[in-house]
């Protein structure tokens, strides 16, 4: 067995370790990507091999959560990908209108910039009164951010051109209060979103909903594992209900392809066929 | 020697590189390369068609989960980091830019190594900052060929230098296997394609 050949197993070791004392499931995560994070960590905590990681994750709760961030990805954007919110705007919004009442589950939403852009449009599109926003995270921190709805001041000149570029109709500096380094989000965006811990690749179906969004998520996934967060999707989608992915995500790894049509194929909306 | 993938990491004066490159190729070159180059997140893959027009070998953006096949070559998608997998596939993560870049060299260098070894050819040419500098040092370290861009040819001499100084740095000192001007490195990948099925008899000289 090469050097290669023992970190590798040493890195499923580790896996099974965090699953078996914490819960938390990574393995069935891209390889490569889990490999990246490790030897990121490796270099930071200045330990030799991964056994001293598995070791200290065992036995060190806060190292451990430490590490668990590690392999969490909370990289978003408000208005993140600006043309696919325009596509939401023109060719999902119009399908929403038609239900009397609208659930939304945000499957991933990290830090919760995506959460609120989708309360903005929902608000200036009249339906947010009639409407439930369920944002999961595995990342209980992630949500806790998400939940105070405060962000950096720093990027608001970003998110003001995602916005406007996506079709916003107001001005953007109206949805939050700036303090020093700091904006709050407006206290109506927040009233009907649910934010939740839900970990996609261990628990199961919690509502029936409308339209799903989940970006940027499963491209950490592999396969086998893609499949399974996907049959979640379709068993919790309403019949003709819709399904938004990221950028350069599809159905088409996965055994799901046939069962979707296409929106819009550029945004990578998908609907649920009947 | 025999090797089953090229990586490129490139930036700033890449496109005129790149055009230079693939329409030197020739058809039927076989070895699947991979190229990270630096572009604005807002990129669509427009360029990537450009290329495609003077190019024999077929240039694709890499597609998540994709099978890399021989004969064609993939370009890292705007505002991704590209993998390679053990099995030969590519994964994109969304993960923090590394030196400001997204998609980043190293991050498809390390993966790369990794997967591929002794099999692997590393190329750092012209480039503004230090990414790939981490990234050949994994391709030496996991025993695949590392070529570097003449800095003194090069438009942007800052991550061609940088690449061989990581090299020579450290506990382990490596020399890269060749330091050559664009167009001996197209000269020596179009001879790595010829003996795609035999080994590299000892005619080339290495440049000092």
């Amino acid at each position: 067995m090469t050097s290669e050949d023992t970190s590798e197993l040493e890195i499923l070791l580790l896996l099974e370790a965090v699953y078996q004392k914490y819960g938390y499931d990574f393995r069935q995560y891209s390889k490569a990507h889990i490999n990246r994070r490790i030897r990121n960590r490796l270099v930071l905590s200045g330990l030799d091999d991964v056994s001293q990681i598995q070791s200290k994750v065992l036995k060190d709760e806060t190292f451990a959560y430490q590490f668990l961030q590690d392999l969490s990805i909370t990289v978003t954007e408000m208005f993140r990908d600006k043309y696919f919110y325009r596509s939401l705007r023109e060719n999902v919004v119009p399908v929403l209108k038609t239900y009397p009442f609208i659930k939304i589950w945000h499957a991933g939403c990290a830090t919760g910039e995506e959460a609120y852009s989708m309360a903005i449009i929902l608000q200036e599109e009249g339906l947010y009164d009639r409407t439930i926003i369920y944002a999961t995270d595995f990342n209980q921190q992630a949500l806790d951010k998400a939940k105070e709805a405060i962000f950096s001041n720093a990027m608001m000149k970003e998110y003001t051109a995602n916005y406007q570029l996506s079709g916003g109709k107001e001005s953007f500096s109206d949805y939050y209060t700036s303090s020093y380094d700091n904006v709050i989000m407006n206290q109506s965006l927040k009233k009907n979103i649910v934010w939740a811990n839900h970990n996609l690749v261990t628990d199961s179906v919690f509502a029936e909903v409308h339209l799903i969004l989940c970006r940027n998520v499963l491209i950490y996934f592999d396969i086998n594992l893609q499949n399974r967060v996907q049959k979640l999707f379709y068993e919790s989608l309403v019949n003709g209900g819709i399904l938004c992915l990221g950028s350069k995500e599809g159905l088409r790894p996965t055994n799901f392809h046939e069962k979707y049509m296409e929106l819009d194929k550029k945004q990578r909306i998908f609907k649920k066929k009947y | 020697m025999h090797y089953d993938a090229i990586v490129i990491g490139i930036s700033s004066g890449g496109m005129t590189a790149l055009k230079f490159i693939f329409s030197a190729l020739p058809a039927g070159f076989s070895i699947p390369i991979i190229v990270v180059q630096h572009i604005s997140a807002q990129s669509d893959n427009d360029w990537a068609n450009l290329l495609n027009e003077k190019s024999n070998v077929t240039i694709k953006e890499a597609d998540e989960k994709e099978k890399i096949a021989c004969g064609n070559a993939y370009i890292a998608p705007a505002n991704y980091h590209l993998l390679i997998e053990q099995d030969r596939t590519f994964s994109i993560t969304i993960d923090e830019r590394v030196y400001f870049a997204r998609p980043s060299i190293d991050v498809l260098f390390g993966s790369a190594a990794a997967a591929y070894k002794e099999k692997l050819v590393g190329i750092v040419l012209t480039g503004a900052n230090n990414d790939g500098a981490k990234g050949i040092k994994r391709v030496k370290e996991c025993g695949g060929l590392a070529i570097i861009q003449d800095p003194k040819t090069a438009e942007s001499a800052t991550m061609p230098t940088a690449a061989i100084a990581a090299l020579l740095c450290g506990k382990l000192a490596i020399q890269p296997d060749y330091i050559l001007p664009l167009e001996k490195i197209i000269e020596l990948l179009i001879e790595f394609g010829k003996n795609q099925c035999r080994s590299l008899s000892g005619q080339l000289i290495k440049y000092k």
